[in-house]
């Protein structure tokens, strides 16, 4: 018989490998009204219903087979994902085929889905509250609320001028502002582009965007619009590869200038359509403020973040580093050499999960492996792609292999990378959600 | 596609003092190497030469190769002693001549 502690010091919980027998001895805990019995199994709350949120969730009620409570907090009904919200703006799917709901995870795997935001989390009591007032009690918690935009890093920009000025570096609504604004672009009106500093979510993200904002004017037969990318970094993510297919899709379009070109981005004017930076104002009829990230507010205000603005955790099982109790997953948390991505949030979460169930059920929990792959869209067919297994070294998550696409790769190796992003989109959608897209 | 210069000169400066200028153009610079879709070659195109000038008098200037990326960026510095005017000019190889001029107030 497998035995472990319950929190609660009322005596060892069972696991469903020992429920049978006791079923059989005393038919009458059957009787009991649900709600009774649900609160016998170990509670699993997830708050976030993302990439990561909501494989977590999944992945804990799947494998327990029933031996966790499990409940996902979402503040959302659906979840418009922010990975392949480039391929939105290019015009090659609609907002539909990126947004996705939770009925496949209450209906199959049996998850308490609750439609709230979290606004704190008790950790002595080990329970979080929503914002109507509800607690959510608690013997795990997993936290993946992704990332909070900083608005204030960039001197004039706010939540309100994100209305004109869209980040739409969440999937959703801002996602569709600038899908819009796009769209109504003439030609020979520019658009001006801040892309963040490290870290942040997604590290190609704002270079695809780039591409495929390039891609809607180009089809357009738009020859005088140019796209100015403005950069805090010296370098970015896939930069040879970004470059090369500007150069060559895009000739004359693109123009991204780093730091040691025009100093610091002093602020933005979004009335007048203007970045300042220290060499001299951009200006366009759309601008794409990309601000600073940190943690989802709620790992800040649960005091789970450091200096950095995200969650430390063990590099083995994705648990805190400030709670034993609760694990962070996802663009919130420092994943060592992983990228914020979806497929890192997956990666992570199944980690956590495993981690989790062996701590409330006894199951096997076997050494961490995680993998991700960011593919990139430059130009119709023309896909490129960098990723990495890894695994926990030296007290951080550590690549072991990386791969990444080579520049003056055949058009033909390109449409299969594309073709390959696709498929994993689908499985993707599928593992996260327990939907067939 | 448009070739918009952008320049950077501080606004004012003590006489005797070192100041930071720099120079950006909007250029494709087709270096002449690169073939089309179609295997052909795409015409040299770039900026060949760069002059700055202050009140007159020659302050920096320099050829520019096909080797160099596109949107040249230029970054010098000059000691100024009296007010006056920065002109700069970019010569592109179809003769055209791109310019821009940034005056200083020098106390």
């Amino acid at each position: 018989m497998t035995l472990i502690k319950d929190r609660r010091g009322a005596g060892p919980l069972l696991t469903r490998r020992t429920f049978g027998l006791l079923a059989g001895a005393g038919a009458a805990t059957l009787a009991l009204p649900s709600y009774l019995r649900a609160q016998d199994k170990p509670r699993v709350v997830v708050i976030g219903g993302g990439a990561g949120g909501a494989t977590a969730a999944r992945y804990l009620a799947k494998d327990s087979d029933g031996a966790l409570d499990v409940t996902l907090i979402n503040n959302t009904e659906t979840y418009t994902t922010c990975f392949f919200s480039n391929i939105y703006l290019g015009g090659y799917r609609d907002l539909q085929s990126i947004t996705h709901g939770y009925d496949a995870l209450v209906s199959q795997y049996g998850i308490n889905k609750v439609t709230g935001t979290a606004v704190a989390i008790d950790r002595d009591a080990k329970t979080v509250r929503l914002e109507d007032g509800t607690d959510i009690a608690y013997d795990r918690l997993v936290v993946a609320p992704g990332i909070d935009i900083i608005y204030d890093s960039i001197a004039g920009y706010s939540e309100e001028a994100a209305e004109t000025a869209p980040h739409a570096w969440k999937g959703g609504p801002q996602t569709e502002i600038l899908k819009t604004r796009l769209d109504a672009l003439e030609d020979g009106q520019n658009i001006v582009m801040v892309t963040p500093p490290n870290p942040y979510r997604c590290p190609p993200g704002p270079y695809e965007r780039v591409s495929m904002m390039a891609h809607v004017l180009k089809a357009k037969g738009y020859t005088q619009s140019k796209i100015f990318v403005l950069d805090p970094k010296e370098t970015f993510s896939k930069q040879a590869l970004f470059q090369e297919g500007w150069e060559t899709h895009y000739p004359g379009m693109v123009e991204w200038y780093g730091p040691d070109v025009i100093g610091e981005i002093a602020g933005v004017d979004v009335a007048a359509g203007a970045v300042e930076t220290g060499f001299d104002t951009f200006e366009g009829a759309l601008l794409n403020i990309i601000p600073a990230q940190r943690a989802g507010a709620i790992a800040v205000e649960a005091d789970l973040v450091n200096e950095t603005g995200f969650c430390p955790i063990d590099a083995a099982s994705m648990k805190s580093s400030a709670d034993e109790n609760i694990y962070v997953i996802g663009d919130a948390s420092i994943a060592g050499d992983m990228p914020k991505s979806g497929f890192s949030a997956n990666s992570q979460a199944k980690v956590a999960a495993m981690s989790i169930r062996a701590e409330l059920t006894g199951s096997s929990a076997f050494p961490a492996r995680y993998a991700n792959t960011c593919w990139s869209l430059i130009e119709t067919d023309d896909g490129v792609k960098v990723g990495a297994q890894y695994e926990p070294a030296e007290g951080k998550i550590t690549a072991t292999s990386t791969f990444v696409s080579q520049p003056g790769e055949t058009a033909e190796l390109r449409k299969e990378t594309y073709e390959e992003s696709v498929v994993w989109y689908d499985s993707m959608i599928a593992d996260t959600f327990g939907i067939t897209a | 596609m448009s070739s918009r210069p952008r320049v950077s000169v501080p606004a004012t400066a003590a006489s005797g003092d070192i100041i930071e200028i720099k120079a950006l153009i909007s250029h494709t610079m087709e270096s002449g190497q690169r073939r089309d879709a179609s295997g052909n070659r795409i015409p040299r195109k770039i900026i060949n030469a760069f002059a700055c000038t202050f009140n007159g008098e020659p302050v920096f200037s320099c050829a520019i190769e096909p080797a160099v990326a596109a949107n040249p960026f230029l970054s010098f510095s000059a000691r100024v002693t009296e007010s006056g005017t920065f002109r700069f000019t970019w010569t592109d190889d179809d003769g055209s001549v791109f310019e821009a001029e940034e005056a200083i107030e020098v106390s």
